[in-house]
């Protein structure tokens, strides 16, 4: 088994396609929807756990693909701007999976993006603004 | 027997000055004790690297042909700066906002932008854009003023803060139903979290709890460059109450301090915008803090876990004026990252970034054992707790 996180950008004449529903009864994959949004030019953007047997993951993201989505890994949208942050640890407490934490020793604050899902929490909560969101 | 700065200074530039950052000075005592750390140690560096919102510039920008009297409020890159002195002498605040900064209008506000941040960019060298006007006077004719202005090209550009470097401050919560937000972060319903805003033992001023060493004049590293404690710093409270050790227990002594900005680093002047609240600039201070004598050894040998600070709700009682607090804890339990409080684990977040403190310390540390910075004699002692100097609120008074 494994668990992924993924960014799925649906073109405009997919958005009312029920796609997702295909990775369930196709693919067996389950999914845990993090974000979805319509942009105002009707582009679809969904952030998705997905878990299932990595035969069906791949033949699952091979479907997305062949209907025209883009496939990209959540850790990719979500960037902390080193150069801004500051180490502070104001963010610590606004993000729910643990994904920033402060080392005890270094007290430098570390962002594990395997765990972020793209909440969003930590941007206003960042002084610094260092937390950027690239979708 | 004691020692003094001068003696001090003198190993400094033989090169033979043993210097400890706080945390290091710490560790000495606990292994030596104080009487032998103070034959040992000559200099402990402390540090700070907070958002500190009473910070601000003043620049002379030179004369224009023909001349121009600045008048009231004048604009940096769409901030206004205040012009209420001689003809071209401008000072910005940190908090200064935009006058269209939509603010707390569709709360909570972003405020991406403001003084603190325009202070950064000019400190790294940028073009800033200068927007001002003038009523127009016999020896100061010109009425308006659209033109870039740049760090190198002015005469003077200096960084003066009233209140920087308080010793010791609130831990804030929120037992409301609702998420507030503060200057001391985000605030979750019910104790959801804690943060606080101290280096705590590696902070200047609890290393030196009565002032004994840090005075008007002290050399310190200030925003990269190098500064001096000007006087104290305004709210300057030092009769609060203390613990065994005299370490206050709340808010109490402050800086007022100033430097040339010329010479600092936009690594050390941060501009910030704190979500529903403002914007504000994150300072580097540093202090060294030379020591005199076992009493100095002692204090500088304080830890997180001698510290205390008081939990304030920030939902009523700061806003309400109220005094009472809800109790105390160490900072060695909030870096720990959760409190034990009011029978729950509350998580912790610190808007003092401990990691830049301890940077300061020792880049303090090594300018000190490379013989460039040299301590100086303060000219004038803080008001100290028997000074009488305390905390007023203010004195409403009707006017007729």
């Amino acid at each position: 088994m494994i668990s992924k996180r993924v960014v799925l950008k649906f073109p405009h004449r997919l958005v009312e396609k029920p796609i997702i529903s295909d990775l369930v009864k196709r693919f067996n994959l389950e999914f845990n929807i993090l974000k979805a949004s319509v942009t105002p030019r009707q582009e679809g953007l969904m952030v998705l756990g997905l878990r299932g047997y990595d035969r069906d993951f791949q033949k699952g993201m091979a479907y997305l693909k062949k209907m025209g989505l883009t496939i990209e890994p959540l850790s990719q949208d979500v960037k902390r701007n080193d150069k801004k942050c500051i180490h502070c640890g104001a963010c610590i407490t606004s993000c729910p999976t643990g994904a920033l934490y402060l080392n005890a020793s270094t007290h430098e604050v570390i962002f594990d993006n395997s765990k972020c899902i793209a909440c969003e929490l930590c941007v206003p909560a960042c002084p610094p603004r260092a937390m950027e969101v690239h979708f | 027997m004691g020692k003094t700065v001068q003696e001090i200074n003198t190993k400094i530039k033989s090169g033979k000055a043993v210097v400890l950052t706080a945390e290091e000075m710490s560790d000495y005592v606990e292994t030596h004790g104080p009487a032998e750390a103070a034959k040992e140690v000559d200099v402990v560096t402390t540090g700070t690297f907070g958002p500190m919102c009473s910070s601000g510039m003043y620049i002379n920008i030179g004369h224009t042909k023909p001349r121009i009297k600045l008048s009231g409020t004048c604009y940096m890159n769409e901030v206004p700066a205040y012009c209420g002195f001689a003809a071209i002498d401008i000072m910005l605040g940190c908090t200064s906002l935009p006058d269209d900064d939509p603010r707390n209008k569709n709360h909570p506000g972003e405020f991406r932008y403001g003084g603190g941040h325009v202070i950064q960019e000019f400190v790294a060298g940028k073009d800033i854009q200068l927007s001002a006007t003038g009523y127009g006077t016999d020896c100061y004719p010109r009425k308006k003023l659209d033109s870039l202005i740049n760090i190198k090209d002015v005469n003077e550009a200096i960084l003066f803060n009233p209140r920087n470097a308080y010793q010791n401050y609130n831990v804030a919560v929120n037992t409301s139903g609702k998420t507030i937000h503060t200057y001391l972060g985000i605030l979750k319903p019910k104790l959801g979290n804690a943060y606080y805003c101290s280096a705590g033992q590696l902070s200047p001023l609890l290393n030196d709890p009565y002032y004994r060493a840090i005075g008007i004049g002290t050399r310190i590293f200030l925003g990269g460059g190098t500064g001096y404690v000007v006087w104290n710093g305004t709210q300057h409270n030092p009769g609060v109450r203390r613990n065994q050790a005299g370490i206050p227990v709340e808010g109490a002594g402050t800086l007022a301090v100033m430097g040339d900005l010329k010479k600092m680093s936009p690594d050390w002047l941060v501009g910030v915008s704190l979500y529903g609240y403002g914007v504000s600039m994150a300072v580097g201070i540093g202090i060294p803090i030379p020591v005199l004598d076992e009493d100095v050894a002692r204090t500088t040998g304080i830890r997180d876990s001698d510290i205390y600070a008081p939990v304030v709700d920030y939902s009523d009682a700061y806003p309400g004026r109220k005094s009472d607090t809800l109790g105390e804890v160490s900072y060695e339990e909030l870096r720990s990252g959760k409190i034990h409080f009011q029978g729950k684990d509350i998580p912790t977040a610190s808007l003092s970034s401990y990691l830049k403190a301890r940077e300061i310390a020792e880049t303090l540390k090594s300018w000190i054992q490379s013989g460039h910075f040299m301590l100086s004699d303060p000219v004038d002692t803080l008001p100290g707790p028997k000074s009488g100097v305390h905390f007023r609120p203010f004195r409403e008074r009707t006017i007729k």
